[in-house]
């Protein structure tokens, strides 16, 4: 068995643009998720029964189903109910609220780390709910927040391989492409996961250097 | 929609297909945690080479996605020679997976027992196997057992990848139910609410075990 770097390189354009869709369907259903999370969380710290309770159930539920079959859901089942999506806007969708319920998770624990005292404090003192949250609370809650929200967006980008299983020409399908054109195993997955690591690595080390400014400055 | 209709239809198919699940879930999980407990006693090894070895198998193992792992073993082993049944491929690439990050899990936890038991165990003489086997392992499986029930619901979660690889588990099952029914969305929402409850059952097993855990500390 010997490994053909030629093979490789003949396929990088076609690998590459797997990686970059790869890159910005994830970047965006990240994006997607940590709006999804900070929502559900906040909706979750009013007084509400109701509200806590329907909180529960979402992120439950992200967080109890594979992924995959939330895919599947959406990309098979939503023509029935009249919801068609391109398999892209599936994968962007089902990601970021899939991510949503783990990142709910991160920012309640966010929440409840900041003392109480300071919110009543600025309630008193009259600053809009909006204002504490985004002023007050966010900025305390960072140093907690970031480092499991980095594990989060790493996990994010190994779920979208999926995407593959649903048509999207990310990382994944594009070198399945690769191995039925060539008949080639090993190089096509020996690329394939380095390109992965190599994503991964670069997310690990954005998160350590957030992690160090803002660790910084409280 | 008729959920009804096509659970009562092929409720058996659902069932055989969870029971797949779980049995694949079970057995990599239990592998794991014995090629797991190897590498988190490599992962703090004096050696400084077996250390670094521990590490680059535990970056490589967490560092990619689980469908790559899995298309790499179900390809690769015919190609150097071994020709395993794509259940066995499942399950070596699921248990390889876990394997890192329960490594991880253990290291954590061998990390928190205090190293004076092991320096007492050592000047009584008791030799290093008994003392991992006895004394930290014992210990350490009572902390981490939280995290690795998240880890199991993590696998049971990721067991679904291995239809690609024609394994008939919940979700290919769901897939052929789907093939002959032609509801899609009933069917994978019964599959999500079977997953559902599966881990369901394993979080409140994990609840369960540490309020009885915290009753028997407070003791």
């Amino acid at each position: 068995m010997s490994f053909d770097i030629d093979m490789v390189l003949r396929y990088g354009p076609l690998l590459l643009s797997g990686l970059w869709t790869t890159v910005y369907i994830c970047a965006l259903a990240s994006l997607l998720a940590v709006a999804a999370g900070l929502a559900v969380a906040l909706i979750y710290s009013l007084p509400s029964r109701t509200m806590k309770f329907l909180c529960r159930i979402y992120i439950e539920v992200m967080r109890g189903t594979p992924i995959l079959i939330l895919l599947f859901i959406l990309y098979y089942g939503g023509p029935s109910i009249g919801l068609t999506l391109e398999a892209e806007t599936v994968g962007i969708v089902g990601l970021g609220f899939y991510g949503g319920g783990y990142f709910a998770e991160i920012f309640r624990a966010g929440f409840q780390s900041i003392p109480i005292g300071q919110i009543e404090a600025a309630r008193m003192l009259g600053i809009p709910r909006l204002t504490i949250v985004a002023r007050i609370q966010i900025p305390q809650m960072l140093t907690l927040i970031i480092p499991p929200s980095t594990n989060q967006v790493i996990i994010l980008t190994k779920e979208s391989a999926l995407l593959s299983i649903i048509t999207v020409a990310e990382l994944t399908k594009n070198t399945t492409q690769m191995v039925n054109e060539t008949f080639a195993v090993l190089e096509p997955y020996v690329a394939v996961a380095l390109l992965y690591w190599l994503i991964i690595e670069g997310i690990a080390f954005a998160g350590a250097k957030l992690e160090r400014r803002f660790s910084r400055t409280s | 929609m008729d959920f009804l209709g096509v659970f009562s239809d092929h409720y058996r198919a659902f069932f055989v297909g969870a029971g797949m699940t779980a049995l694949v879930s079970a057995v990599s999980i239990a592998a794991g945690m014995i090629l797991g407990l190897f590498l988190s006693f490599g992962l703090i090894s004096p050696n400084r080479s077996i250390r670094r070895a521990s590490a680059v198998y535990r970056s490589a193992w967490r560092g990619t996605p689980i469908l790559v792992q899995l298309l790499i073993v179900f390809y690769l082993l015919p190609v150097i020679g071994l020709d395993v049944p794509p259940i066995a491929a499942a399950i070596i690439a699921l248990t390889m997976n876990t394997a890192a990050f329960q490594a991880e899990i253990f290291r954590g936890g061998l990390l928190s027992i205090p190293s004076g038991q092991v320096e007492a165990a050592r000047i009584l003489g008791i030799g290093i196997l008994a003392i991992r086997v006895r004394i930290l392992i014992p210990q350490m499986l009572r902390l981490v057992l939280p995290a690795l029930i998240n880890e199991t619901i993590i696998i049971l979660k990721n067991t679904s990848l291995i239809s690609v690889i024609a394994v008939t588990e919940l979700m290919r099952a769901s897939q052929q139910i789907v093939s002959v029914t032609y509801r899609p969305l009933e069917t994978y929402t019964i599959a999500a609410v079977i997953y559902l409850l599966m881990n369901l059952v394993l979080a409140r097993i994990g609840a369960w075990y540490e309020t009885r855990h915290a009753v028997a500390a407070a003791r």
